[in-house]
């Protein structure tokens, strides 16, 4: 029972990253831009966390120190793409290869440093439950507010006249834009939405998942991130689902080589990577009558006075 | 007041030849302003980048050497990106490459094989990067899936599999244990074209590539159809264009150059396949298809640039300290400012006065 206990929370750890990076991209491709700069705001968050919290010694300074840093790269993003015009595929791919080497130069200080990570929940007698205990009441506060923002994210799209401004933005901006409402503004938000997101969700890694800053240590998780929204089909529902499923196949991997079975490690890592490819041409394959992407995704838009 | 985006009524040419230079005058400005955080000497440091390399023979042949895999993976890459294809798993299909010709060369090594072991690698090494650039595009036409995302996991993929074959099977016996495979026999390197030099086959191999791109894309119907598939997707159709096929052939293309540069990488300059074998090459030719313009001529120029910056960033760092993420920033910001600057060949910005807002905001 401890391993099943033991299994879940890590299950969890793993999840959260990831869970928190594509909720910032669904809103952002909601809006009907498609940032592929995750991973590249994801490291950056990372590395200025890490330097936060080390220099401050406050995980929560630190997450801030995460946040604005993500944000700070999604407005160069959307500078470029909605005041420039210029191609979002481009784009992303340039602010993932610009956060690679920011993350390392700012970073570079702090390799081989520890801090203390994220202090988790204890609430006496309900935290010692067995089981459950724990995976309820024993996380760090990233768990509980991930949750938190994907619920909340789910209501602001749904539930709020706002929400659907923004969805309509994503769906046809020529319309959104012809009632009047200011499409590159929105969408401007609701980047920096993402990348404050993806900021935090890299900030979590060197803060909680594991207390040292390693240069590249995000490992792709932006790009699974991306995945994840492609998978969820922009539903913030399916998106859960679908980061906990991820979270419980690195997990299982890591367990796995744990357990000796008799496959070389670089096969069981590389297992992440290929449950992508391979969801991703299952959901493709399996969406019959058109895409449930956002209609205007990844299109420029440059409003006619 | 506002300044505002306007469409021009046809694309400036003037903009188009100017527009790489802009954007690399605009990333140097903006490096002045890095080295100067960094608290080193921005003239020295610049320097130490763009002119030093360029003084002393060694290193005007290491440049050569570095453009080579970034000329090939970009000229195929431009090909995908005409097309609207986006191949962004140039460093996977790399090292694919790398790993299939190496095959031949761990599995003839001390035998008495002749000379056709060279040319079997470089042909496997273009056909396993094909096939596995074949991967994303079927994943594309047949199902639908983002070929971004997949073409990019199976960079991941690739760098583990070849981690585990150098760490495995192919290791050296005699190598200490590290991860790295026994030199290669002479029969499986690519020949130097100087005698104690460092420029090598491979880059005539280049050259031959940059032609053979200018040709196709100028000269033939297939490059025809590539380019208005891309750029003109509805008249394409009306063209009876098979914009699927077009895709395929065009990754296929790509994933055949990354992987004949990945294993005239192997063979020549490093001799052994190892972890790390790639600084990047597959994401850094991405820069150069675009600095480049997408066009032969300019993806050979552009790739010569960023080769500079690899060997300037290596002796800033040397002389100066300046680490080398530098180099990557770099790159990065260029990529940005190429990108930005392509934008006003289209545009043109506008100062609008009359403050006609629409009172509907969102709320």
């Amino acid at each position: 029972m401890a391993l099943v206990e033991a299994i879940i929370l890590a299950v969890l750890a793993a999840s959260t990253p990831l869970l928190i990076a594509a909720t910032g991209e669904l809103v952002a491709e909601r809006s009907g831009v498609l940032n592929l700069g995750v991973e590249g705001m994801m490291i950056v968050g990372a590395a200025c966390g890490f330097a936060g919290a080390w220099l401050t010694g406050s995980i929560f300074i630190g997450a801030l120190f995460g946040i604005v840093a993500g944000m700070l790269m999604s407005l160069v993003f959307a500078l470029m793409t909605l005041g420039l015009a210029v191609n979002q595929v481009a784009t992303g791919l340039a602010l993932t290869i610009l956060g690679i080497g920011l993350s390392g130069l700012i970073g570079a200080g702090f390799v081989g440093e520890r801090i203390t990570p994220a202090a988790h929940l204890a609430i006496p007698v309900l935290t010692d439950i067995p089981l459950i205990g724990r995976v309820l009441f024993g996380e760090d506060g990233f768990v509980y507010f991930s949750i938190a923002l994907i619920v909340g994210v789910w209501w602001f799209l749904y539930r709020t006249r706002a929400g659907l401004i923004l969805r309509a933005c994503g769906d046809n901006h020529v319309s959104a834009h012809a009632l009047g409402y200011p499409v590159l503004r929105i969408r401007t938000f609701a980047v920096m939405f993402g990348g404050a997101c993806a900021g935090l969700a890299g900030a979590y890694l060197p803060l909680a998942y594991t207390p040292f800053f390693i240069p590249g240590m995000t490992a792709g998780r932006g790009w699974i991130a991306l995945a994840l929204v492609v998978f969820s089909s922009w539903r913030p529902g399916r998106l859960v689902v679908g980061a906990y499923l991820f979270g419980a196949v690195t997990i299982l991997q890591l367990h796995a080589q744990g357990w000796g079975v008799g496959i070389p490690s670089q096969f069981m890592s590389a297992l992440p990577y290929l449950a992508t490819v391979i969801v991703l041409v299952l959901i493709s394959r399996a969406r019959t009558g058109g895409s449930t992407a956002p209609a205007a995704l990844g299109t420029v838009f440059v409003p006619d006075r | 007041m506002q300044l505002v985006l306007e469409k021009r009524a046809e694309r400036s040419n003037t903009i188009a030849l100017v527009s790489p230079l802009i954007a690399i005058g605009l990333t140097i400005v903006t490096m002045v302003v890095l080295f100067a955080i960094l608290g080193k000497n921005p003239l020295l440091a610049l320097h130490a980048y763009f002119i030093a390399p360029l003084t002393d023979g060694y290193s005007l042949q290491e440049i050569a050497v570095k453009a080579t895999p970034l000329v090939m993976i970009a000229i195929g890459l431009s090909l995908c990106y005409l097309a609207n294809a986006w191949n962004i798993g140039a460093e996977g299909q790399f090292l694919i490459g790398a790993v299939a010709g190496s095959w031949i060369a761990v599995k003839t090594q001390g035998t008495d094989a002749g000379a056709w072991v060279l040319p079997a690698m470089l042909v496997l090494a273009a056909a396993a990067g094909a096939l596995y650039a074949l991967i994303p595009a079927i994943c594309k036409v047949r199902f639908g899936a983002s070929e971004i995302l997949t073409s990019l996991m199976l960079v991941y993929v690739a760098d583990l599999f070849l981690d585990y074959l150098v760490r495995g099977p192919w290791r050296d016996p005699h190598g200490f244990n590290f991860p790295t495979t026994a030199e290669f026999d002479p029969v499986a390197t690519v020949p130097l074209l100087i005698e104690g030099g460092r420029l090598h086959l491979g880059s005539i191999i280049a050259l031959l590539v940059v032609a053979a791109a200018a040709i196709l894309l100028g000269r033939t119907i297939k490059g025809f159809e590539i380019r208005v598939v891309g750029a003109a997707p509805r008249a394409a159709r009306f063209g009876g264009f098979n914009a699927n096929q077009l895709i395929v052939l065009t990754f296929a293309i790509s994933g055949a150059l990354a992987g004949l540069a990945g294993i005239i990488e192997v063979s020549g300059p490093v001799g052994h396949l190892q972890p790390g074998i790639s600084p990047g090459y597959g994401f850094t030719a991405i820069i150069v298809a675009f600095l480049g313009r997408l066009n032969p001529l300019g993806i050979l120029i552009a790739s010569l640039f960023l080769a500079l910056t690899f060997i300037g960033g290596e002796q800033a760092q040397i002389a100066m300290k300046i680490p080398l993420d530098v180099t990557k920033v770099f790159q990065g910001i260029l990529l940005f400012y190429v990108l930005a600057c392509d934008s006003l060949i289209l545009y043109r910005f506008k100062l609008v006065f009359s403050n006609r807002q629409v009172s509907r905001g969102a709320g």
